[in-house]
């Protein structure tokens, strides 16, 4: 048995533990969560450190048959594209069971959900079945939306679950409908990644079939990630969201799609990627520029942040238009930071929000007096937001921008506009309202976390740090497997890997 | 003749008989005791026919009968749902006046259902779904003291007699130009008869009888105002045995008996899937009574079998029953919550449902995991279902572009049900103002119909194998089907 399946089974169990516990037990349910989420960590840990880089091999591979009359299988297995995903999976997951502290009504039924959240997240990553990974994609979505309509905060918390609701599932049809399409027109009666890649090398799909598919897959899994212009569902729901659910859909959901088309429809489809690289290309600047812009108007950091998640998404975009080693790369680079990143930034403002009843910006500020920890915690968030060296999203960001630059120079210059400076105006502004400025009276009681509640800003912030300042940890596993990505992508021969300019990430 | 191939429906008649006079003699205070002894017994029916006991294939009745794999496949599923439904009408037995009645005439419409599935002669097929239609008449309007069911009974009894007309007279025009009514006759020289005016206008009005039965637009009227008015017990059985009865009939119909013309009408079942499905989920979103809700949603759910069908393929005939055994167990979990809180509060609209997930544990999870599964998301039995009926549909998308359309409108079907599936959980969790929060008391025996339906509807999402297995030798049992799509017609 490979050690993915007790990786992916740990959460489950957890979750059955916690059915079991009676309701009034705080203090144990509390413990058996952090139990399985910090086992759950260790593995994910371990397995990382035990993957071998250098290699586009798929490893520990494990498969049971399922279903073979329609030729579904159990099939697991990491590469390149998601060892890095299952690692910040994890260690949000982990994150997000910490900060689950300000749950206070059914309090076992928060935790199970939390929990079937994170297997289920973890399942769709490592599902080499696409059927499993749509499965698992699901099973983590309903929590989602039991999750924000019963802990959600705010007015418009009903109209925020049904708008996700719907989108999301909308989305996820979409892209179904795409996958049983590949399914029936492979004619190989198999949704699995491997089987599909040696049928379709030896006959690729016809043209027609491949421009009937690929939208499918990129607006359905692209409405998941929250391309524009399907991307309405997100601030607000991230607004509303109890904050380690906010933390574990913007952090670790939303990069299943983006995880999805590079798993399957880029390598498939090299005719659809190269009929849609304009147009992705147009959408991608509407995330970056048009997202940033209105996060730049928000008054409330939740919807900032919201919008911020948006406008990054949209450099994984720009990444994948740009069909390069390179670029790619720093796509899957940006997916792991970003998911740290908004995992983080979503842990700060609900701890803001649940400290000072308010996350408006007008309201808050000088909270650094009062709260030195998270006010640091704060600003370097803030900081790795906008891009600054040291932390993990600089090397994905610019990766992207070289990687880009040949085939969409001017689209790299927009973005860079987009993502530097309207990024660095409204983060930095964020930091001069909430942290800067003079002390407010009625802060005066608010108090910093507690050692014990630091653990999961420091988990987070850690794994930030340590990505940003040795992305090789990273890029060194990520590149082989993109490298063969690109391969079946791009008909001409790729754009030469070009080591200098990751080197120069560093 | 072999009458061990009828055993099945032999026993069912009997006990419908014991319990018809088992009413006489049961003092009133015990009547209680029909509905356990009736729901024990075809229980016992039930496990006697999975047990391996079932009689080998064969035909009896000159051909009129047959025994296959697809006939064993839904008698299961039907007297499974007469079971739960006995079960649920328990809670009923001291409101239902003459419930030894009532019981009787819900096994009289199983025994119409068993025969339904082994019809294989148009003139079985007319008698076997009049029996079914004739007992269901006084099952809608069985509570006498209340208009709304007295007004179901009588909506249901005009437009199931226009049905019948329907059937009748399409039955009669087959056996003019066909000189046989017996479907193995007719399938040898279907190549001629598809080219006969006569046969065509005939089998075209056999199909609207059948439209009427599985609640296919534009013969879905009915459908709303009987749920509503409907016992809820009887609903239950009717959005699942009825339904399932007539989709049986028009598998074997539409593949066992004109095969080739099934392929060339494929738009045709393909148009009124899709009508049916935007018909069903578009007209539920304004209601607020969850029992009219599951009408439109019954409707919309034949639309998507009705795709099945109109793919014309081993996996599309394989889909649809599938998604026919998936889905009975769904509905069962939904009704057996909505009757017990129908039955408590003697209302049906959304608000009655309100607050449900504190008043009672047992049926707020047998509502959830009902519409859960019905609105297709995984673990669930309908997630599997709508997956292998939706591949289904795909096969065709490049013969025929009219089948990209049918998945796209079966994906917003899906969405917007959504909605109206999730209005209900909504109420039940998220209530803005529960006006009472006192809890439901749960009987056992309707606590044994909840455990019996969540626990297939859990067990065919996890391990649909079995069931998908026995469901692709039922359609190649079905003759000529082809392994492959055909071309469609233009």
């Amino acid at each position: 048995m490979s050690s993915l399946t007790p990786l992916l089974l740990t959460p489950f169990l957890g979750a059955l533990l916690v059915l079991a516990v009676p309701g009034n037990y705080r203090v144990i349910l509390r413990a058996l969560a952090l139990l399985t989420g910090a086992l759950t960590a260790f593995q994910a840990i371990a397995l990382f450190a035990g993957f071998q880089g250098g290699s586009a091999e798929l490893q520990f591979v494990q498969q049971v048959e399922w279903i073979p009359s329609v030729g579904l299988s159990y099939h697991v297995g990491v590469d390149g594209l998601n060892i890095g995903l299952v690692l910040m999976a994890a260690l949000v997951s982990f994150a997000a069971i910490c900060a689950a502290w300000e749950i206070e009504r059914q309090v076992k039924l928060f935790y199970f959900l939390l929990l079937v959240m994170t297997g289920g997240a973890l399942g769709a990553f490592i599902s080499l079945d696409l059927f499993f990974l749509y499965f698992f994609n699901e099973l983590a979505l309903v929590p989602t939306f039991l999750m924000l309509g019963l802990w959600g905060r705010g007015e418009q918390k009903t109209y925020a679950t049904f708008q996700i609701t719907l989108y999301l599932t909308l989305g996820a049809l979409v892209a179904l409908t795409g996958l049983i399409a590949l399914y029936v027109m492979s004619g190989v009666n198999s949704l699995d990644v491997l089987v599909l890649k040696a049928a379709l090398a030896e006959k690729p799909l016809s043209a027609q079939a491949q421009t009937l598919i690929f939208p499918l897959l990129l607006l359905g899994f692209g409405t998941l990630v929250g391309l524009w212009p399907f991307h309405s569902w997100a601030a607000p729901g991230y607004a509303a969201a109890p904050t380690s659910t906010a933390m574990m859909h913007a952090g670790v959901l939303k990069k299943v799609g983006l995880y999805a088309l590079i798993r399957v429809a880029w390598p498939f489809m090299p005719v659809g990627v190269a009929e849609w690289m304009p147009a992705l290309a147009l959408l991608c600047l509407g995330n970056i520029l048009y997202c940033g812009w209105v996060a730049m108007r928000q008054r409330d950091l939740a919807l900032l942040l919201g919008n911020s998640s948006l406008a990054h998404m949209g450099f994984c975009f720009l990444g994948l238009a740009s069909v390069t080693v390179l670029g790619i790369t720093g796509v899957v680079v940006i997916m792991v930071a970003h998911g740290l990143l908004a995992a983080l930034s979503f842990a700060l403002n609900g701890y803001l929000f649940n400290r000072c009843g308010t996350t408006d910006m007008d309201k808050l500020g000088g909270l650094l007096r009062q709260m030195p920890f998270i006010g640091t915690a704060i600003i370097m968030a803030f900081m790795a937001g906008c891009g600054l060296p040291g932390f993990a999203n600089f090397p994905g960001e610019l990766s992207v921008m070289f990687g880009a630059w040949k085939a969409l120079p001017w689209f790299v210059v927009a973005a860079a506009w987009g993502g530097l400076i309207i990024g660095g105006v409204y983060m930095l502004r964020a930091i001069r309202s909430v942290v800067h400025g003079p002390a407010k009276a009625e802060f005066n009681h608010v108090s910093d976390a507690n050692y014990w509640r630091r653990l999961p800003f420091l988990v987070l912030l850690a794994a930030l740090l340590w990505f940003g300042i040795q992305p090789d940890s990273l890029v060194s596993r990520i590149q082989p497997s993109v490298v063969e990505i690109v391969k079946a992508a791009a008909p001409a021969p790729p754009v030469p890997a070009a080591p200098a300019a990751v080197a120069a990430a560093h | 003749m072999n009458y061990s191939l009828l055993t099945l429906e032999i026993l069912v008649t009997l006990l419908g008989l014991g319990v018809l006079l088992a009413g006489l003699w049961v003092p009133a205070g015990a009547r209680k005791l029909i509905g356990y002894g009736a729901a024990t017994l075809v229980g016992v029916i039930l496990t006697y026919a999975i047990g391996g006991a079932s009689p080998a294939d064969g035909t009896a009745f000159g051909g009129m009968f047959v025994v296959d794999a697809m006939s064993n496949f839904f008698k299961g599923f039907f007297l499974l749902a007469a079971v739960v439904v006995l079960l649920l009408s328990l809670d009923y037995a001291d409101t239902l006046v003459g419930y030894a009645e009532y019981c009787a005439l819900t096994l009289f419409a199983l025994v119409g259902m068993l025969f339904a599935a082994s019809a294989n002669d148009f003139i079985l097929l007319f008698v076997a779904l009049e029996l079914i239609t004739i007992t269901f008449y006084i099952l809608v309007s069985f509570q006498r003291n209340r208009i709304a069911s007295i007004e179901a009974g009588v909506k249901y009894l005009i437009l199931g007699a226009v049905a019948s007309g329907f059937m009748v007279f399409g039955t009669a025009l087959i056996f003019g130009s066909a000189n046989t009514t017996n479907f193995f006759e007719i399938a040898a020289k279907q190549a001629e008869l598809t080219k006969s005016p006569l046969f065509l206008t005939g089998l075209l009005l056999t199909i609207v009888g059948l439209g009427f039965k599985i609640a296919a637009f534009p013969f879905q009227m009915w459908a709303p105002d009987v749920y509503q008015g409907a016992p809820s017990p009887t609903v239950a059985f009717l959005a699942t045995g009825s339904k399932a009865a007539g989709f049986v009939l028009l598998l074997r119909i539409a593949f066992g008996v004109v095969p080739d013309l099934t392929a060339q009408w494929s738009r045709l079942f393909l148009g009124f899937g899709i009508v049916t499905i935007l018909y069903g989920s578009l007209c539920a979103i304004p209601q607020r009574s969850v029992k009219r809700i599951m009408g439109y949603s019954s409707i919309a759910n034949a639309g998507y079998l009705l795709l099945g069908i109109a793919a014309a393929s081993l996996n599309g005939s394989a889909a649809v029953m599938t998604y026919l055994g998936g889905y009975i167990f769904t509905v069962l979990a939904a009704f057996a919550a909505i009757s017990v809180v129908v039955a408590h509060t003697d209302s049906d609209d959304i608000s009655a449902f309100a607050g449900l997930g504190q008043r009672s544990a047992w049926l707020a999870t047998a509502l959830t995991v009902g519409m859960v599964s019905l609105a297709g998301i995984p673990p669930l039995a309908g997630f599997f279902a709508k997956f292998y009926l939706l591949r289904a549909v795909a096969e065709h998308v490049m013969i025929d572009k009219a089948f990209l359309v049918a998945l796209l409108v079966a994906c917003v079907g899906v969405v917007i049900s959504l909605y109206y599936y999730f209005g209900i959980l909504r109420a039940a969790f998220f209530p803005r103002h529960a006006p009472d929060l006192a809890p439901i008391a749960v009987s056992s025996t309707a606590k044994l119909a909840i455990i019996l339906a969540v626990a297939g509807t859990v067990y065919l999402g996890i391990e649909p194998e079995p069931m998908v297995k026995v469901a692709q030798q039922a359609a190649a049992g079905l003759k000529t089907l082809p392994e492959a799509p055909q071309t469609a017609a233009k």
